[in-house]
Formats: C-alpha cells, structure tokens, sequence
C-alpha cells in the first residue's frame, strides 16, 4: 500500500534533475544563511518555498504531453489578450503600465508569457511538422513579436529580452537557417556596439537604459547609485581569491557592503566566501541541470517534446548567465535574481514549474519505451 | 514509403541533435567567457581586491542637500527647514526587545505615549534596519543625559537632522501639502525614475501639493563623502567630499495674505476658492476649508490625530478646489450663453413667455423664481438668472453641441495645473453616459436630462478649479492659459531665477461681439441682477454670477432651508472677474450648503475682489468672521432669486 503510494509520488519524477535541483537548494539556503546575517527566519521562509515549488513541479511532471499541446495555444491567446489589456485598461505604476486589477489583486502577465512562449511555438513547429518551410518561421517569429512588442512597450526592457530569448531557442532549435543565424550574429554585435557607445545609444534606448551600459563600463560613473553595486560587487567576488573568505566571513557581506545581498547580488556573498573553487562548482551544478534538461529534449518522441523541453532548459541558462554576468561586471544591471538561489519566492516558483514541464517530457519518453 | 518516412525522421533526428550540441557550445563558451572573469578577478587581480576589501573601510556617505524654501509672491515663507536634534532606533539593532528599550529610555529623556504610538505606526510603514525618530526635538539638556548613558543603548542615535516647518500651518495646507517619510511606495517609484542613489540619506519625500509635485527640484542633488571606517564600523575620518546642490527654491503666484483673509472668511463653514490671474494662469489663492495642519505629518502623524483628520465628517483631507466635484448650478449660465451666441441659435434673437417652469414631454421643469418674470430673453437671462429661458436653450442647442462646446472651456477635463491628483469632473454626454453605465437602460440618453443640464443641474460636476479656469478664459476673452501655482524657481547657490513661462493653451474662436454680450450679461448679474445687493457701491466694475447646487433632489417637492438638515442645503456659488473690461482677477468659490449662491459666496467674492483691487481688508474679519457673511444673507433671501 505504502509502496504503491510511493510509486505513485516518485513515478513521474526525474531523479537526476530532482538531485541537481536538491544540491542547489543546498547552496541556496547555505549562502542565505550568511547573506542574511545568520537570520533563521528568512532561511525557513526559502526553505518553505522549496517545498511548495517542489510541489508545483510534482503537479506540472504529471500533467501529459497531450494536455500540454492542448493547453498551449489557450495559454498563449490568454497570455496576449492579457497583455493587450494591460496596454489598454492596465495599472500603472510610475510610468510603467504592467499590472491587471482583478479586483482582489494586481496580476503581471508577463510572468505567464514566460511559460505560454516557449509552450506555444514548440507546440506550432510540432502541428506544422510535415509541411515546415521558411514561412513558418516567419509566422513564428510573428507569435514571438506581439507578446515581445507589448511587454517592451510597457516598458519593460529586461523582462522582453528574457522572453524574446526563450522565443528564439525554440526557433533555433526547430531549424533556423544558419545563414539567418550568422546575420543575427551580426546584427547583435553591431547592436552591442551601439548600446556600449553614448552618442549612439541615445537614439535607440531611453536615457536611464544608457546610463546603466554606462555605468557597466565605468562604474565610477554613479558611485551612489548602480555603480556602488558594481563596485562592491567587484571587490567582494574579486577578493574571495581562490579559496574564499569562508562560510560566514565575508567582509564585504558582513561590514554591509554588499547592497541586495539575499536577492539579485547574492552571487557576490557566495564568490566571496567560497572563492574562486566555489564559483567553478555553482557553474557545474547549473551546467549538471542545462545538460539534463538538454539530454531530455535530445531523447524526447516528438518534435513539441524535443523543442519544449530545449528551450526550457536554455532559458534556465540564460538567467544564470545574466544574473552571474552582471554581479561580476560583465553585463549592466538588471533586476534578474540567481535562479534558484536568490531569495523569493515568485522567481523559484516558476522555474520548478518549467522543471515540472521537462519531466513531463523525459517522462513520456519512458512510457512510449515501457 | 514507409521507409522513406523513417529516413526523414531520421534526417530530422540528427539535425537536431546537431542544433543540441550548438547550443551545448553556445553554453560551454559564455560560462567558460564567466569563468576566465572569475579567474581574472579571483586569481589575477585577487591582490588588488584583497587590498581593497581589507582597505575597505572607506564607505561613502550621502550628504543630503538641504530642501528647497517655498514662498509666497511678495517672498513670505510658507514652508523651510530648522536643525534639530532627535532620538532614533534602528529596531533590528537593539539589544533587548523594542519595548524594554523604550522603557528604558523614557527614564532619560520624555517620551509620552503619543510618541510612542506614532512611533509604532511607522515602524510598520518601514523596515527594521531603518533609524526610527522616538522623539524629535530635544532640549540641549536631554541630548547631554543621553550623551552620557548611550552606551546602555545599542540601536539608538542621536541625529542632527533638518526639519520642515509650515508656519502658517492650517492656511494653505491643501496647496503647499507636506512631506513625509518615504514608505516602500515612493522608494518603488524612486527606482522606476532611476533616483534611488538621489535619496540615499534623504528620509522624506513631498506627499501632497506643491511639495509633492514640484520634488525633483525642491529635493536638490546628494553628495557624498568618503568616509575611512575602522572594522567597528565608526568613521574615522573624511577623506574625499563632494558638495550636495540645494534643492531650488519656489516662489508662488500665490497671496498668502489674501489666502489667509478668505479662510478666514469661510470661518467654520466647508468649501473651496480658487483665484486666478485670466492673464497668465498664475493662481492668486486656493482655498479649501477645513484644513489641516501640515506640521503634523512630517515626523508621522500620530494615530489619534489621523483618526481624527480621516473619520471627521467635514472632510479635512479633501481637496476641495482640486478634487471636489459639484453641480455648478446657475453658474454654468454664461457658458451656455457663450455656447448659444457662438452657434447662432434662434432663441438668442427670441423673447419668449416665461409662465415660472418649462413643460417638456411630460415633465414640468420649476424656475426657481416662483412666477416667472413673464417673458425672458438672452440679454435678460443673466443677471436674472432665468431658469426657464436656459432650460429652452438647452433643448435647442442639444447635448451634443452643449458638450462638444463645453470641452473646449476644460469643463470634465483636467486643466493640467501643477498639483497632484487632479480629478476632472463629469461633462455629461450620450458618450459618457454609455461608459458611466452598465445596463441599456441606464445608458440612454432621455432628452428630459438635456432640459436641467442647461442650468447647471443634472450629472454636470465640475472642480471649483474647473470653474475658475473657465470663468478666467471668458475674461481674458477667450484667451486660455493653463493654470498654475508656482511663478518662479530660484537656484539658492546662484540666485539664479527661472521664471515658469505662462502657457497659453489655446485662443477660442468667438467673435469679439458675443463674448462682450456674455460680459455685459455678467455685469448686469452685480449691477441690477442676483448679486447686485453684495455689490453695492462697489468703485470697479465687476462682472458675476451667483449659482444654486442642488445637494437634495427637487423634483416634484418644495425646497424649504429651515426644513432640511444642514447637510442637505444647497451648495452656494459665485464666479466673477474685474474689472469688467479688463480683468486682472477672476475666481470661482463655493460654500457647502451656503443656501442661495448670493447668501453666502457671493460675499467673500466682493471681499476678495476688494482686497485685491483696492488693497481693502474686511474690517469685520478681525471682529466675527461668520458675521460677515450671514448678515446679508437674511436681507438677499427676500427678494432675490437664483
């Protein structure tokens, strides 16, 4: 009986993403603890969190593939229609229109479109499998587009690019021409170019997305401001050396130092006292979670499976990418938290929910065989 | 066929698996690209870092710029600052629990329970590694008894801080506003404008009024310090200081003592005034009665005063000239009559019966002149104030052109003056009435409803700002400007004065001719008409007119004002400008359930007219302020209607 229950729990599992995702959380409430200031409370608060997000992705891995190609394109149409209500009756919030009243709460729907893309373009190059050529690419690029367009308009710079991105792994790995993919290339570079010079940056960002390239380049720019946090940044990750300080004797951390320290620049506390050996282990905990998820999508039947489960697992990438790229000074601050380790809940949730997703995918794979 | 389908599939399969072992690169390749950065950080500038780390005990500390003065136009101070000593905790840093603390610090210095309410209502507005003030204000001895015990007091600072003071308190206190300390909302939207490093060190913000809409220049520029700290945490010493910028200082176009004399005249009665110069748009007064005293919020106001201010029946908070929506009664007169000569209606040329009331469909529209004035026409219309003849214009004109003209005067729009949470009133239209309301039903427009829109009635509500705005475009004759408060900021450092350059929003195209019928109509309402009694002997020339706004529906029942309870009286107007010909003040005031416009608000129009045009002061204003006003009231009630 117990046994059968058992089964039942564990039998839409992965386990080795489950392990990578437990070995994370590890670090997670380890790192919290010191980032914190040894607060137990904040720790349990993460520790709660795991275990509702753990339960959301229980209740995603159940959910089949079928259901799934079913639920994309409602999720997506909902996901628009949402965003083009916040464009017309949204709340708006100084000066940036994100949020829908519901009547009992604010809802940000471009937290939804985070799941709705990647799901609704696997689910388009999968119906569309047999006849695929260029235009479907074009049409694709389209669905990506309108969600990207409105979020953008919002403005919401950061939050785009992340969607846009998941967008673009599914293109990319349903078959993007090459050719097109060099141009993009290229285009990004010419692009990179701009926004990193001043004078012509000015003519395609708003003056405050400037100024945080800017102050990338040189934070002495805005020593109060976003350059304080680059700075100290700097010193806390550069100082670790490669040994670290130690758990719990970051200077930087503990002399209050370190702005956002349990939040976005909790990357900061962990470089510092684990040094340089700490760092290369995070990168291989998160490179142990991209390689499954990329394993799942290389094994998966079908073509939504395949795609679904690439995209999820590239996007998990790119917010560690960003996240890490930006408290060490390679990329301008934006809002992006360390996925899973930062503290908050929101963020964790959503990305155990896309887990969930991947073992959806991994786990039909197992029934086609068994 | 079969095996060609698996051939494809397989194809398939192998091109993305190819695409797979791209993207495996693409994320080997950009986390390789951060590890050579932690390497480069961690190995090869580790010694730099570790210098900097162990050396970092250099902080920067915000030096907070001193904000901005406020003044009125003959440079009287209407808000500034004084340096004060006060007692802070930071909550999260005390060593036994909060309350035991502050048992233990009332044996040194006095701390009464209303500090210590208002203390835990802003504890719950911030967060706990915040310095809290428990007292503002210590006297030089009890900054020496603390001085002496601090050591039993981890968490708890003496600061030398710099105060906002309004020393007029309760005058002006919707227009100047207040600040207050910066809740978890304002920081949001001090990050969303990228001025979060701005206020590092600043603890309060503008909440309300011109403090609140004019921040980014009263608030100035943060400097900093680079302050060497031992591994305590003290400063040690400064080693680097960039000088803060001062906040602008503001100069308003505003009278504080003409503010002053018309709160005065409202005495305890509620309602609101608003002045303007028709030339400019530069505002002479804004009143709104109750008021509340500023003073009270800067430090957190203490439950019980803010219980007091927000449960009170009259409203304090309330903006009235900015936020109060009213039927404008009789005073939407002449800008039906402007509307009317503007688009050539018949009825303007007309002379028509006026039997008391208008029968429409089947329902009879009262005048309020009991008997009518036997017959009516346009020249007539405004000084008496004839219901019946724009009752008839109305329905001749239609709640089309009536609502299409009327946006064009800013009614049911905002005029965009310089103060925050503006509200824009109802100009009601078939089209607003279709969104307003949900069933079919309800949004149909009953021809019945034009009839009362054309004295003031029905859903019309307009701001008393609305209505001063207006009234000032009529005088300047159709020129607009957009209303303001502030006429100039001056830089503190360099003296260097901007003035805030009137806005000429648009020129309406009337012929001259009707505006001056409209005009002459106006000063007929002071010379012979409803107002002429409050006007009497008056050395200028002053066009008005008085208005009626029903709080208690009339329809079918008689008004009586000793028979309804004082809530439910009519709301009392007048608009005016002078002199006549070439105005240089026009206003707009109402007094809640004043009765008749000419009892009540008719007389603190003269007065202000008076005081600005003469330089009078009312002399009863010293002696019984609300005389003033009730007097004439019996007397008007007799033989004037509106």
């Amino acid at each position: 009986m117990i046994k059968t229950i058992w089964n039942r729990i564990k039998q839409p599992i992965d386990p080795w993403l489950f392990l990578f995702t437990l070995l994370i959380f590890a670090v997670s409430a380890i790192v919290l603890f010191s980032a914190s200031n040894r607060d137990l409370d904040k720790v349990m608060d993460k520790v709660t969190f795991m275990g509702i997000s753990l339960g959301v992705m229980w209740f995603f891995a159940n959910i089949s593939q079928q259901t799934l190609m079913r639920l994309a394109l409602p999720a997506y149409v909902v996901g628009v229609a949402l965003l083009v209500a916040v464009a017309l009756f949204g709340v708006t919030s100084h000066g940036a229109t994100r949020w829908l009243n519901i009547g009992i709460t604010r809802i940000q729907p471009s937290e939804l479109m985070r799941i709705a893309m990647p799901l609704m373009l696997a689910w388009f190059f999968h119906h569309f499998e047999t006849t695929l050529n260029w235009k479907h690419f074009v049409a694709a690029a389209l669905l990506m587009v309108v969600p990207v367009g409105l979020i953008l308009k919002q403005p919401d710079l950061g939050t785009s690019l992340l969607i846009a991105s998941s967008g673009f792994y599914v293109l990319f790995l349903a078959g993007l021409s090459w050719r097109l993919l060099a141009v993009m290339g290229a285009a990004g570079g010419a692009l990179a170019y701009t926004v990193t010079h001043w004078d012509l940056c000015i003519n395609i960002l708003q003056e405050y997305q400037c100024r945080r390239v800017a102050t990338m380049l040189d934070p002495m720019q805005d020593p109060l401001g976003a350059g304080y946090h680059i700075i100290q940044g700097t010193i806390a990750i550069g100082s670790g050396g490669v040994l670290g300080k130690g758990w719990l004797n970051g200077t930087q951390t503990h002399l209050d130092f370190i702005p956002e320290r349990t939040t976005d620049f909790i990357f900061a506390v962990f470089g510092e006292e684990f040094g340089l050996i700490g760092n290369g282990v995070l990168l291989v905990l998160y490179l142990l979670v991209i390689g499954r998820g990329l394993t799942i999508a290389s094994r998966a039947p079908t073509l939504f499976g395949r795609l679904l489960a690439g995209a999820i697992a590239l996007n998990f990438f790119t917010y560690a990418f960003v996240n890490m790229g930006m408290v060490s000074g390679i990329l301008p601050v934006v809002g992006v938290p360390l996925p899973l380790i930062s503290y908050g809940g929101t963020s964790m949730v959503s990305i155990l929910a896309t887990f969930g997703l991947l073992m959806s995918v991994g786990r039909d794979r197992k029934l086609m065989k068994g | 066929m079969a095996r060609n389908e698996l051939k494809n599939s397989l194809a398939e399969r192998y091109a993305f698996q190819l695409r797979i072992v791209t993207a495996v690169l693409f994320v080997l390749a950009l986390f390789g690209l951060l590890f050579a950065r932690f390497v480069w950080l961690q190995v090869a500038q580790h010694d730099k870092y570790q210098t900097l780390a162990e050396a970092n005990r250099i902080s920067l500390v915000p030096v907070t710029p001193a904000r901005g003065i406020i003044r009125d136009r003959n440079g009287v101070v209407l808000a500034h600052n004084f340096s004060a000593y006060t007692l802070e905790i930071t909550p999260s840093k005390t060593a036994d629990s909060l309350d035991e603390t502050i048992a233990r610090l009332s044996h040194i210095v006095d701390i009464t329970g209303k500090d210590k309410r208002r203390f835990k209502k802003l504890m719950e507005e911030t967060r706990d590694f915040e310095s809290l003030p428990i007292r503002t204000r210590l006297s030089d001895e009890e900054v020496a008894r603390f001085a002496a015990n601090s050591y039993q007091f981890p968490g708890v600072e003496i600061k030398a801080r710099l105060f906002r003071q309004y020393p007029f308190q309760e005058v002006a206190s919707h227009l100047i506003g207040y600040i207050g300390r910066i809740n978890d909302k304002d920081l949001e939207s001090l990050d969303e404008d990228g001025q979060l490093a701005n206020y590092r060190g600043t603890d309060h913000i503008g909440k309300l009024g011109v403090e609140s809409s004019y921040e980014t220049q009263l608030h100035g520029v943060t400097g900093f310090e680079e302050v060497e700290i031992d591994s305590g945490g003290r400063a040690v010493r400064t080693l680097r200081r960039t000088a803060p910028q001062p906040g602008k200082d503001l100069t308003l176009s505003i009278d504080i003592k003409l503010q002053d004399m018309v709160e005065k005249l409202f005495g305890e009665r509620r309602g609101a005034l608003v002045a303007i110069d028709p030339r400019d748009g530069g505002v002479l007064a804004f009143v709104s009665k109750p008021g509340f005293d500023p003073n009270l919020f800067v430090d957190g106001i203490d439950p019980d005063s803010w219980k007091e201010l927000n449960e009170s029946p009259d409203k304090p908070l309330l903006n009235r000239a900015l936020r109060g929506e009213y039927p404008p009664g009789s005073t939407f007169k002449p800008f039906m009559a402007i509307a009317a000569l503007e688009g050539n209606f018949p009825l303007t040329r007309q002379t028509i019966a006026d039997p008391g009331y208008f029968i429409y469909g089947n329902n009879r529209f009262r005048d309020s002149h009991k008997g009518g004035y036997g017959s009516m026409n346009f020249d007539r219309s405004l000084p008496l104030s004839s219901d019946t003849y724009y009752y008839q214009l109305a329905v001749q004109m239609g709640i089309d052109y009536i609502a299409k003209f009327m946006a064009t005067l800013d009614l049911g729009q905002l005029t965009g003056i310089d103060l925050p949470g503006e509200r824009p009133g109802v100009l009601p239209s078939p089209e607003w009435k279709k969104k307003r309301f949900k069933t079919p039903a309800q949004q149909k427009w009953y021809s019945g409803e034009t009839v009362s829109i054309g004295i003031g009635q029905g859903y019309n509500s307009y701001t008393p700002l609305q209505m001063a705005h207006g009234i000032a475009t009529i005088a300047n004759r159709g020129v607009m400007y957009r209303p303001h408060v502030v006429a100039t900021v001056v830089d503190p450092a360099s003296g260097k004065k901007t003035q805030i350059e009137p806005q000429p929003e648009r020129t309406l195209p009337w012929k001259p001719e009707n505006i001056e019928r409209v005009v002459q109509g106006m000063v007929g309402v002071t010379q012979f008409g409803t107002g002429a009694r409050t006007f009497a002997g008056a050395p200028y020339v002053a066009a008005g007119k008085t208005g009626t706004a029903q709080v208690f529906s009339l329809r079918g029942g008689k008004y009586n004002a000793k028979a309804v309870s004082e809530r439910l009286r009519d709301h009392s107007w007048f608009v005016a400008f002078a002199p006549a010909d070439k105005p240089t003040i026009a206003l707009a005031v109402i007094v809640e359930n004043g009765g008749f416009g000419a009892a009540a608000a008719a007389p603190i129009a003269r007065q202000v007219l008076d005081y600005y045009l003469l330089g009078k002061l009312p002399a009863a204003l010293t002696a019984n302020a609300s005389a003033v006003a009730s007097a004439p009231a019996a007397a008007v009630q007799e033989d004037i209607s509106d």
